[in-house]
């Protein structure tokens, strides 16, 4: 049985209340770190513990929260990043739900660590009603001395508040998040300078994800060489994979890092295997962003041996054969799945999502989603192929912010893996409306590696 | 590091120093020539530009001294600053082009290509980077994005349909104009410039917006359709303002002035902003003590056809012998 940090008592009814959350060993962290240690010695911990950025890019945050700029006489904030809006992404949301004290406890370890004085939650704004159980959680805590003047009698004072965006995907970008929190347009800022140095209102801040700071609370109850002794290699700790798409068991599972791809969809422990019996044939392992993976590439990578819930082991073979953990949206199709209409609907998505700031962006996302429409209705060109290949390159790597990167890194996995499908549907266009093409085949990707 | 101090940086080969802090931009302006990258919303005079249109992307194929490795993404020359001891690599790297060629691709691909009616058609950056970067044909198979055009204020004309989202505007009137009134609305590629609830734009400045365009979206009502920039004669000339510099440029149409703008420079970006009334009101040639022709570029349309300087004749005669 796998170890669980931050679900591991989850289904402790009332779990959501304060009296409850405390009685089951909560904010224990906070007495531990506020008492006994040093801001330094909190941010030790994390290096030692080696947990990386739980949002999608895997920074470690132990080194994230030592480039943090510290001049004199100038606040720092701590900003949490809860506008989780990645297709196939939940994690964030059952979490804040379920046991938003957790959360609050990590910002209250971590704002301490950081030497910020006044934290705040960013929130997608489709969580009002997630807003709600934060904000009761958060005056809890205010009633019982854990947030305000003086904490414990440490001399700590640390306020926090919750924010909710307007529901924009952009502004779960870090410069944009901070745009929107000082009232601006959600538009990504040029970097340098990076948050670390001129953030929030041009102070030093940092960003970090729901459960990285939902982490930070087990690394200081245990230590950080204990949390460093789960997972392998680099990629230590738990981490929440939400899981959908065709399986049996769709949900939010914690698992530790390490665990087997192959494991981790058949067991029955996990998502229990693809529904109706049907075959695998495509996986998304990190949210809609990252490239997807072929019924062949899922299990094992390129090379043969075990495909693991690691962020090197899903990205062994860089964007050729392999993919990455990013958010940990697990998204899994089976045979039944047309990966032409599945492309589009992510374009589509990435479309209506980019700011417009930035031209490959705002004009090339739309137009992917244009010519893959086409391709979808069956009535593209076998040129649309090489055309949307061409266009997601000419995003890709040349805009302000990731957006363009994650727009273009699904299609152009789709065209690398997939391509046999693609041609089918712009052979056979009638066909191709009536049923799906089924699985790729192996054959294929190797005689046509782009 | 002593404030005179300079660090060195080499773009395609050619080297300068120039003072820390300079942004890769800069330096190559001050080589000039071809290592220019071209910039459509980079704006040296207004604060926060640049960085959105990506036409400027350099290839740094050297760090700096200190750390030599080559970035490993295109960056924006706009905003990068200068390290010492940075390779840059601009027209010589085929990256850079193509990456460029992608950009103009995009620029254009909701563009609606009305030069031969547009008033911008001779002055337009976007027409100039397109001839040098762009396509002769679309790929383009779909419907183009269509706005209404819009009347902002009593002098100004927004066609939103040109426009290229560099968002120079709106920090024209958000830096030279007391308070935000122009800004944008939407997101993505239905994001369009625009004022709260088609306000009128009425500031003593707000006629800058018209100059720093570097596309057709916003246009001088007094000048719409009256005649080609280049059947104009642009005059420097200028006039005691108790509000602006009173330095402008006079687009004459015989001895009637057409139009008046303020003095762009060699990159197409004006120094001196000019107010409303001198823009819009001082349209006789009595209001203006004029200096003289100005200079144009000799490969710009404007310059077709109009003050070609005599050549001295024995020169001609020397070269034939």
């Amino acid at each position: 049985m796998t170890r669980k940090l931050l679900l591991e008592n989850d289904h402790i009814e009332g779990i959501r209340t304060y009296d409850v959350y405390r009685k089951n060993g909560g904010y224990r962290s906070v007495e531990k770190a506020l008492k006994t240690m040093s801001p330094d010695e909190v941010v030790e911990e994390v290096k030692k513990s080696g947990l990386r950025g739980r949002g999608g890019a895997g920074f470690p945050t132990g080194m994230k929260w030592s480039f943090l700029a510290k001049p004199d006489g100038v606040p720092r904030h701590l900003l949490c990043n809860a506008d989780e809006s990645e297709p196939g992404t939940f994690k964030d949301r059952y979490l804040m739900e379920r046991i938003p004290h957790l959360l609050i406890e990590g910002m209250i370890v971590s704002s301490f660590a950081l030497g910020a004085n006044q934290s705040y939650i960013y929130i997608r704004g489709e969580y009002m009603y997630v807003l709600q159980i934060l904000e009761k959680a958060i005056q809890e805590a205010y009633a019982n001395g854990w947030l305000g003047k003086n904490i414990l009698g440490s001399g700590y004072d640390l306020d926090l508040s919750v924010a909710p965006g307007a529901g924009a995907y952009i502004c779960g970008e870090e410069t944009a998040l901070i745009e929107s929190l000082e009232g601006e347009r959600g538009n990504p800022r040029m970097k340098p300078p990076f948050p670390a140095v001129k953030g929030l209102w041009q102070r030093p801040t940092v960003v970090n994800n729901v459960e990285t700071i939902a982490a930070v609370v087990p690394i200081i109850n245990d230590g950080g060489d204990e949390y460093a002794k789960i997972g392998v290699g680099r990629s230590t700790g738990t981490k929440l994979i939400s899981a959908s798409g065709n399986i049996n068991k769709p949900g939010v599972y914690e698992i530790e890092l390490g665990v087997s791809v192959e494991d981790f969809l058949y067991s029955d422990q996990y998502c229990g295997g693809i529904k109706n019996g049907k075959k695998l044939k495509a996986c998304v392992p990190g949210g809609s962003s990252v490239p997807v993976l072929p019924h062949f590439l899922v299990c094992k990578t390129a090379t043969g041996t075990d495909r693991l819930m690691t962020y090197e082991s899903l990205a062994e073979g860089g964007f050729e054969t392999g993919s990455m953990l990013g958010s940990g949206g697990f998204i899994v199709y089976d045979e039944d799945q047309c990966m032409v209409k599945n492309t589009w609907n992510f374009a589509r998505f990435y479309h209506h999502e980019s700011c417009g700031q930035c031209s490959p962006c705002r004009e090339g996302t739309g137009w992917m989603k244009k010519v893959l429409h086409n391709l979808e209705l069956g009535k593209g060109k076998v040129e649309d192929i090489d055309l949307l290949w061409d266009i997601q390159s000419k995003i890709e790597g040349n805009t302000i912010c990731p957006l363009g990167d994650a727009a273009a890194w699904p299609v152009a996995a789709a065209i690398r893996h997939f391509r046999e499908e693609f041609e089918w549907h712009v052979n056979e266009p009638v066909l191709s409306q009536t049923r799906n093409f089924g699985l790729v085949s192996e054959k294929s990707f190797i005689t046509q590696t782009v | 590091m002593s404030e005179d101090a300079k660090i060195k940086i080499t773009i395609d080969g050619i080297s300068t120093e120039v003072a820390p802090g300079t942004t890769i931009l800069n330096a190559a302006r001050m080589i000039g020539g071809d290592v220019v990258p071209p910039a459509m919303c980079y704006y040296s005079s207004l604060e926060g530009s640049g960085g959105k249109c990506r036409t400027c992307l350099v290839e740094v194929s050297k760090g700096s001294e200190k750390d030599p490795r080559p970035m490993p993404k295109l960056v924006v020359s706009c905003s990068t600053p200068v390290m010492d001891g940075m390779e840059v690599r601009n027209t010589t790297s085929a990256r850079v082009l193509e990456a460029r060629k992608g950009v103009v691709e995009f620029l254009l691909i909701n563009h609606p290509l009305d030069c031969p009616v547009c008033d911008q058609a001779g002055e337009c950056h976007l027409q100039d980077l397109a001839f040098e970067h762009g396509l002769s044909k679309t790929r383009y198979e779909f419907k183009r994005r269509e706005f209404d055009k819009v009347d902002i204020g009593e002098y100004i004309k927004l066609h939103m349909t040109r426009c290229i989202l560099c968002y120079r505007c709106v920090y024209t009137a958000n830096q030279l104009t007391n308070g935000r009134e122009h800004g944008v609305l939407k997101r993505g590629d239905a994001a369009e410039i625009g004022t709260f609830i088609e306000k009128n734009l009425n500031n003593d400045f707000i006629g800058n917006v018209i100059d720093v365009c570097p596309v057709g979206a916003l246009t001088d009502k007094s000048f719409r359709f009256r005649s080609r920039v280049w059947y104009t004669k642009p005059m420097d000339a200028h006039c005691e303002c108790t509000k602006c510099s009173g330095k402008v440029v006079l687009w004459m149409i015989g001895d009637e002035v057409a139009r008046v703008t303020a003095r762009k420079d060699a990159y197409g970006e004006v120094k001196d902003f000019i107010c409303n009334e001198c823009r819009f009101e001082k349209k006789e040639k009595t209001d203006w003590i004029v200096e003289g022709p100005r200079t144009i570029s000799k490969h710009s349309v404007i310059s077709a056809n109009h003050y070609e300087r005599e050549i001295p004749k024995h020169t001609i005669l020397l070269n034939k012998a």
